[in-house]
């Protein structure tokens, strides 16, 4: 398969531009960072996204989706991160449409994608327990209980958790705290009264949420995929995060450095623009070629996803390690090579820093994933 | 089934059948791949089997139109002919700088004459080719070059030095940059000229690099006449005269496109997979992990690098062949594979401690870890320095400012 875009999903890619551009751009974002909007995205955008088939990306036709396929899923973020455009996407068309479709019963698809694709419902996937990506840490139980459950535990920085009206929560039904096996999923609507939901705003002006949960009952329909082989399944889900992530730090890392490049050729000291001092155009040019190198990774993984979606992990685990480097790189050379306006909050370049930051953290930043690339090979 | 699909099916069945086993070993190393040229000798019955295989299929240079010795592919079925090949790590049945280098520039500036006299001798492994363009006062700074080449009727009079001529000694013919005109702006008096090394007053000397070892030459022009034409239509001149820096460029571009398809990690000679070798002359400590956590992160990170060069190469290849030209781009991965080049090797020297740093009774043993990690120092000079790629990027990439 070619490594480039067909030209369906190069119209996807203008049509998102245009409409982000337009109805999403940075502006749009700072109005809901100031305005402290406690959702921390906008519900009548969301829901415009909807109607394009943009929540339902990744879902098939017969639940209501478009069916663009992963790679569709990563021209979406890879525009948000151009824009970026806050939106439950992430959590809920990516995370939450992977589970449900990819590992739910026919029941639970039955009852959730078409939710997924009309705006309706919003997900949130709820794993780590700590301030490090470490999913196989799993010490959040669920103990047997009658014909079902009782989960009790606590998760951190769950994603639009504060949001989101359905959680999936991975728990240990058996093992120790660190066995990749023992874990089970479920699927649980996040407004029980056993959940306490406690909003952390990030740096990146997105929400997150501290959950804990005390007791709470739950039945076998509520369990996603496997008991006790859910690690399966939360590999698929994180791949597929990592994946698209990998995509929206790579339109981050573009739009920093578009900015970066026009304010070189514009800005004058020493009598000369700046772009034609040799200090910062090799910077420029090795950021480039970074930039190049990411995205044939992203759009790698994302076409492994599509085609065969069980091997995707490593190569989704490298692309999420190659574009969080260059994402970090580029959003500090944007600061830097601005001088004293890049670290203003007026300007835009500072946003990209803290947001790439932040998707950077989520689900493995680059050393975590050296470390899985490193053991998956046996060193 | 499709065309490609076919065509897949038959390289499959071609390669199965012509490629000896001793040939797939994957890595291709200055040793061990066939170059050709009149002083060739083949190394093995196998790989003249190999080689003679291939020419008879139009195989040495597969998507060179037929009348010129190739096979005529299209770019889709090149590809997928490489996929094959790699597939079962098949060596290249014929490289050189004919082949990467000078073949292209005449498809795109030769005449008819020109190509049928040189492609074809290129693609049979009869004609060895060197490059001369680098001259003592002429490196970064090419257009600068001084070699003197006067119109004297019937044929040319060249005088003047090269240096970095990389296998002169070796080589049949060598295509070379010579100023035609002192008075012009600089890239304006330069031709692009095609002359035999053994000609009268062409004299070469080697020189010795810190690997030990000598690809290089001086290259010496002490009155050497070059005919007009070696035949009707076929001149010795490519292009027109004066306007060699055409051709120049444009060859640079493919130089660049070539060593810009180098396998970073892997193409060097030595352990083929970083971490396995790691493991095999480290061990690991008590949690099951490399026993140095600092080279462990290293040579992962590496190893993303590589990965994600490598998938470049692909994209900007399907780019390409989906009318997307490559152009300066080829300046990224040429950058990027010659920094990546020299991680690795200078990994594979860490991992390999004292006992990669010693040396055999004759000196540094050629095709050593030592003497690859010493002659990867050149790859980000060769073919324009690493900052040279970085400012073409700037310039014509990024279309940044001049100073
Ligand atoms: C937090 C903060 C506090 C400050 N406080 C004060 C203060 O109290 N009083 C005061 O007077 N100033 C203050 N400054 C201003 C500070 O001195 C300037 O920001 C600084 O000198 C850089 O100038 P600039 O911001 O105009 O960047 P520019 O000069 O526009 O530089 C932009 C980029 O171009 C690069 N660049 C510029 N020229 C060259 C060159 N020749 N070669 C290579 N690269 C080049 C720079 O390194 C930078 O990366 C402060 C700045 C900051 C950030
Ligand atoms: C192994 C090897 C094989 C070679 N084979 C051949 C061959 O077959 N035929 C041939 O003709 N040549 C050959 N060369 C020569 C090669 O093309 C030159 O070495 C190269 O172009 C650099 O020129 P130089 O060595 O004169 O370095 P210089 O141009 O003197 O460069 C010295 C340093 O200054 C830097 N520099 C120069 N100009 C700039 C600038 N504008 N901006 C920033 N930095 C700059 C360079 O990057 C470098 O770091 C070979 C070289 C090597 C190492």
């Amino acid at each position: 398969m070619s490594l480039i875009l067909t030209e369906e999903q190069e119209m996807l890619q203008d049509a998102a531009n245009g409409f982000l551009t337009e109805n999403a751009p940075v502006a749009a974002f700072r109005e809901i960072r100031d305005s402290k909007n406690p959702d921390g995205f906008s519900r009548d955008l969301w829901k415009e996204m909807a109607a394009m088939g943009w929540a339902g990306i990744i879902v098939n036709e017969e639940y209501g989706g478009s069916e663009f396929g992963y790679v569709g899923a990563g021209v979406l973020a890879e525009q948000m991160g151009r824009n970026l455009t806050a939106s439950p996407f992430f959590s809920t068309s990516v995370l939450g449409a992977t589970a449900v479709q990819r590992y739910g019963t026919a029941k639970q698809k039955e009852q959730h994608l078409g939710a997924i694709c009309d705006g309706s419902t919003l997900f949130a996937l709820a794993v780590d327990e700590g301030p490090r990506h470490r999913p196989e840490h799993i010490e959040f139980t669920a103990t047997p209980h009658g014909n079902g459950y009782k989960l009790s535990g606590a998760k951190t920085f769950v994603a639009d958790g504060h949001v989101a009206d359905k959680l999936i929560i991975a728990a240990r039904t058996s093992g120790e705290a660190r066995d990749p096996s023992g874990i089970t999923l479920f699927l649980v609507d996040a407004d029980a009264a056993a959940i306490e939901r406690t909003h952390t705003p990030m740096i990146d002006s997105r929400n997150a949420a501290n959950i804990t949960v005390d007791d709470l009952e739950v039945t076998g329909d509520d369990i996603l995929g496997e008991v006790d082989g859910g690690y399966e399944a939360l590999e698929g889900i994180l791949s597929a995060g990592r994946a698209v992530l990998g995509a929206e730090m790579s339109g981050s890392s573009q739009q920093a450095f578009d900015i970066t490049t026009d304010y070189l050729k514009e800005r004058e000291q020493f009598g000369q623009k700046i772009g034609s001092f040799q200090g910062l155009q090799h910077r420029a040019a090795h950021l480039a070629t970074e930039i190049e190198m990411t995205k044939s990774a992203v759009l790698k993984s994302l076409q492994l996803l599509d085609d065969d979606f069980e091997s995707a992990s490593a190569t989704c685990s490298m692309a999420k390690a190659k574009s969080g480097m260059t994402a970090q790189l580029s959003t500090q050379e944007a600061i830097q090579m601005h001088g004293g306006i890049g670290v203003t909050d007026e300007y835009d370049v500072g946003l990209y820093f803290k947001r790439v930051h932040v998707a950077q953290q989520m689900f493995g930043d680059a050393g975590f994933h050296a470390d899985r690339l490193a053991k998956r090979s046996g060193y | 089934m499709s065309d490609l699909e076919q065509f897949r099916a038959e390289t499959r069945a071609w390669l199965a059948e012509n490629c000896p086993e001793e040939m797939r070993d994957g890595d291709i190393t200055a040793e061990n791949q066939c170059w050709g040229g009149r002083q060739w000798e083949f190394q093995s019955d196998a790989q003249k089997r190999w080689f003679e295989a291939a020419l008879a299929k139009g195989y040495t240079v597969p998507t060179w139109p037929k009348e010129y010795g190739g096979a005529g592919l299209t770019a889709d079925e090149a590809k997928i002919l490489d996929e094959e090949r790699n597939r079962i790590s098949a060596r290249k049945p014929l490289s050189n700088f004919g082949i990467s280098m000078l073949g292209p520039a005449l498809l795109a500036f030769g005449t008819h004459e020109q190509k049928l006299m040189h492609l074809g001798a290129i693609a049979r492994g009869e004609i060895r080719w060197c490059q001369g363009y680098s001259e003592p006062g002429a490196g970064s700074d090419l257009a600068s070059l001084k070699t003197k080449c006067e119109d004297k009727g019937d044929h040319w009079l060249i005088n003047g030095q090269k240096i970095w001529t990389s296998n002169a000694d070796i080589s049949d013919w060598i295509f070379c940059l010579v100023r035609t005109d002192f008075d012009a702006p600089k890239h304006k008096g330069i031709t692009f000229i095609l002359m035999d090394m053994a000609s009268e007053g062409i004299s070469v000397k080697p020189i010795i690099l810190i690997s030990g070892h000598s690809p290089f030459c001086e290259t010496f022009f002490d009155d050497v006449k070059v005919p007009k034409a070696y035949g009707d239509g076929n001149l010795a001149v490519v292009g027109e005269v004066n306007r060699g820096w055409d051709v120049a460029k444009n060859l640079l571009v493919h130089e660049r496109g070539m060593l810009g398809t180098m396998s970073p990690l892997r193409g060097a000679t030595g352990p083929e997979n970083l971490g396995g070798y790691a493991a095999d002359a480290i061990g690991f400590d008590e949690t099951g992990r490399l026993d140095d956590p600092s080279l462990r992160q290293k040579i992962a990170q590496a190893e993303i690098d590589d990965w994600a060069y490598n998938l470049t190469v692909e994209r900007m290849n399907d780019e390409a062949n989906a009318g997307n030209g490559l152009g300066a781009k080829s300046s990224m991965l040429k950058y990027a594979a010659s920094e990546l080049t020299k991680k690795g090797s200078q990994l594979r020297m860490d991992i390999g401690g004292t006992e990669a740093a010693t040396i055999g009774p004759d000196g540094i043993e050629y095709g050593s870890l030592a003497n690859t990690w010493l002659y990867n120092r050149a790859y980000s000079i060769l073919g324009g320095t690493t900052e040279v790629q970085l400012n073409i990027i700037s310039k014509r990439v990024l279309d940044l400012p001049s100073a």
